[in-house]
């Protein structure tokens, strides 16, 4: 039932006091012609309402949250304290400098250690999602394109297997996107790659992310990287799949020249219901001149904001979501140089045994020997034998308290799940989802229907997706 | 899988006829049982050009979106645009279901008679 449904004229929520200034009225020709829509409640059946829509919801921290390529991992609550303080929340964006010496400092580190974790020189926390790292990098390589005269460079390649961001990224920045096929083994085509490239003086330059959507580390990518520089290109590293290798490798050291993170995934800030995220971009020294929003510069206790000499501009008004920031430099803090390999580490090492053990039932896309924080089981085979899809296994899971792992994706994939468990999780946890998984592939087999009705324990059951997407329904229509 | 017997296929799943000098285009059976339930359609505009091998719209299901492909080049001179409102008529039946005529044929890609798509669809499966 929506809160519409619920309102009553007259009644309201007494905690609001008394307007204790004059009234004042616009002009009749500034107003409205109908009154808005507001609903009308106690503020106990408001309080119910929303806890009500809370349960209906799965998050982390109601169960396991496999989401592939999206790394939900625990979000530890000591970053929301730190989030919390007065001197984080009680400031103003146009506050004078030396009377946020703190906030400065933390933009600062925060910026140092993302640029030491990705090899980059700069960093900007002003995107505020994953997506619009993109765009910001993207328009960093057309700044350094259109710097050096070449006009003419407005390609861009994104493999097959790339985040569907990707290309809708280079589209917006103006580009038009080549696709290149992957290997049967789900890696970049390298020979395809040279024969698009080489002599190539429109290239603007290539997107990847590495370790890609399948959970495959690439190890051809300094040739791939070499390649895309030989022909004049620019290399951006889409950071979604980080939390596979920090710590451990740099998307700089294996020739990229810009980088966007995603903090909600990487850096443990929340992820999903709408924010806010943070997807703060890298890049190398050549590029830095090119930088959107301000820097931090100075010493400690004299930090300021500069601006880039030929700044291509903002990209979101001030300093990002800043307590976004505040949220991920407590969680690189608390990990520390040694604790932030662990996390990756035990990413891999969740991904592989989860991966080992449901190899015995599913079948794993592009049989990897190892794979890296993520995996893609392909349901091709239980489709053909029982009929039961991806979809139907998906729809399984949540009868179980289990959100789903990533469907239908990558493209490359026909019937694909994608997993990515991250180190948050338990063995305990691991073992049962994996049993639950088990146990739905011998379902598919003993009786599909089972599948093709469930969920049938969640507090919505199956939806109609496809009668939903042909004749959506966006608005409540008031009487 | 059903066939249109007068119509010559391409490699990404596309079928083509010819009505006189036109091309009338559509996706193959293969390929909407392949897609699913198709939710939104988005097609070019009469007088764009379409170049064969390059994609000149794409569609849509609740798994993904899927660019197709142009088995020939020339200038769009007819859309279908029921399908904007009814993608599902191309789940229905594929062939009565055409996207685009196209006029001023020129290239046309490498394509395969109903007998070559039928065993190329097999090898795929």
């Amino acid at each position: 039932m929506l809160v519409f449904e619920k309102s009553r004229p007259g009644r309201g929520i007494s905690a609001l006091p008394k307007c204790d200034v004059e009234v004042y009225t616009l002009a009749d020709e500034d107003m409205r012609e109908a009154e808005l829509h507001l609903p009308e409640m106690a503020e106990v059946d408001l309080s119910r309402h929303y806890t009500e829509l809370a349960k209906k919801a799965h998050g982390v921290n109601d169960g396991f949250y496999p989401l592939g390529s999206c790394t939900m991992k625990y979000n530890p609550k000591v970053n929301e304290k730190a989030a919390s303080f007065d001197e984080f929340t009680q400031i103003h964006p146009l506050q004078p400098e030396h009377t946020v010496q703190g906030c400065l400092q933390v933009l600062k580190e925060s910026e140092e250690l993302l640029a030491e974790i990705t090899g980059m020189s700069d960093f900007t926390l002003q995107p505020a999602a994953g997506a619009h790292g993109e765009f910001t990098g993207l328009l960093l390589i057309k700044a350094y394109h259109l710097a050096n005269g070449d006009t003419q460079r407005t390609k861009i390649i994104v493999p097959d297997s790339a985040h569907g961001t990707n290309p809708a990224s280079a589209v917006m920045a103006g580009m038009t996107v080549i696709n290149v096929d992957s290997t049967p083994d789900g890696l970049v085509d390298v020979d395809k790659l040279r024969e698009v490239c080489e002599g190539n003086n429109e290239i603007a330059g290539l997107m990847l992310t590495n370790p890609n959507t399948a959970g495959l580390f690439d190890p051809n990518i300094k040739e791939i990287t070499d390649i895309i520089h030989e022909c004049g290109g620019q290399c951006y590293y889409d950071g979604a799949n980080l939390n596979a290798i920090m710590g451990w490798a740099r998307p700089g050291d294996m020739g990229f020249d810009c980088v966007h993170l995603n903090l909600h995934k990487t850096f443990s800030t929340p992820h999903g219901g709408g924010g806010p995220g943070a997807g703060p971009v890298g890049c190398k020294a050549h590029l830095a001149k090119f930088m959107p929003g301000v820097k931090v510069t100075g010493e400690e206790g004299s930090l300021k904001l500069t601006k880039a000499e030929e700044s291509l501009g903002e990209m979101k008004n001030f300093y990002g979501n800043f307590l976004v920031v505040v949220k991920a430099l407590t969680y690189i803090k608390m990990l520390g140089k040694e604790g932030i390999p662990e996390a990756s580490k035990n990413a891999v090492l969740n991904a592989n045994y989860m991966m080992n053990k449901l190899s015995a039932k599913y079948d794993i896309a592009f049989s990897p020997k190892v794979c890296m924080h993520e995996f893609v089981m392909d349901i091709a085979r239980q489709a053909k034998e029982t009929g039961v899809t991806a979809m139907d296994i998906a729809k399984g899971l949540l009868d179980n308290n289990i959100h789903p792992p990533t469907m239908y994706f990558p493209l490359t994939v026909h019937e694909a799940l994608m997993a990515e468990p991250c180190e948050t999780e338990s063995k305990e946890t691991l073992d049962e989802a994996i049993k639950v998984f088990l146990d739905l592939n011998d379902l598919a087999y003993s009786d599909p229907e089972a599948l093709h009705a469930a969920p049938v324990k969640t507090p919505v059951t199956r939806l109609d997706e496809v009668g939903a997407a042909r004749h959506p329904v966006l608005r409540y229509e008031f009487e | 899988m059903e066939l249109k017997k007068d119509a010559l296929y391409a490699k990404s799943h596309e079928w083509v006829a010819f009505e006189g000098d036109v091309a009338v285009i559509g996706i193959s059976d293969f390929a909407q049982s392949e897609l699913g339930d198709l939710v939104f359609v988005n097609l070019p505009e009469e007088g764009d050009e379409v170049v064969a091998g390059e994609t000149f719209a794409d569609v849509e299901s609740v798994k993904a979106v899927s660019d197709i492909y142009s088995p020939v080049s020339g200038t769009v001179c007819e859309i279908n645009e029921e399908l904007l409102d009814a993608p599902e008529l191309i789940n229905e039946d594929a062939y009565a279901a055409w996207f685009i005529k196209v006029e001023g044929v020129g290239d046309k890609s490498e394509l395969m008679s109903p007998e070559e798509y039928e065993t190329f669809c097999e090898s795929e499966e």
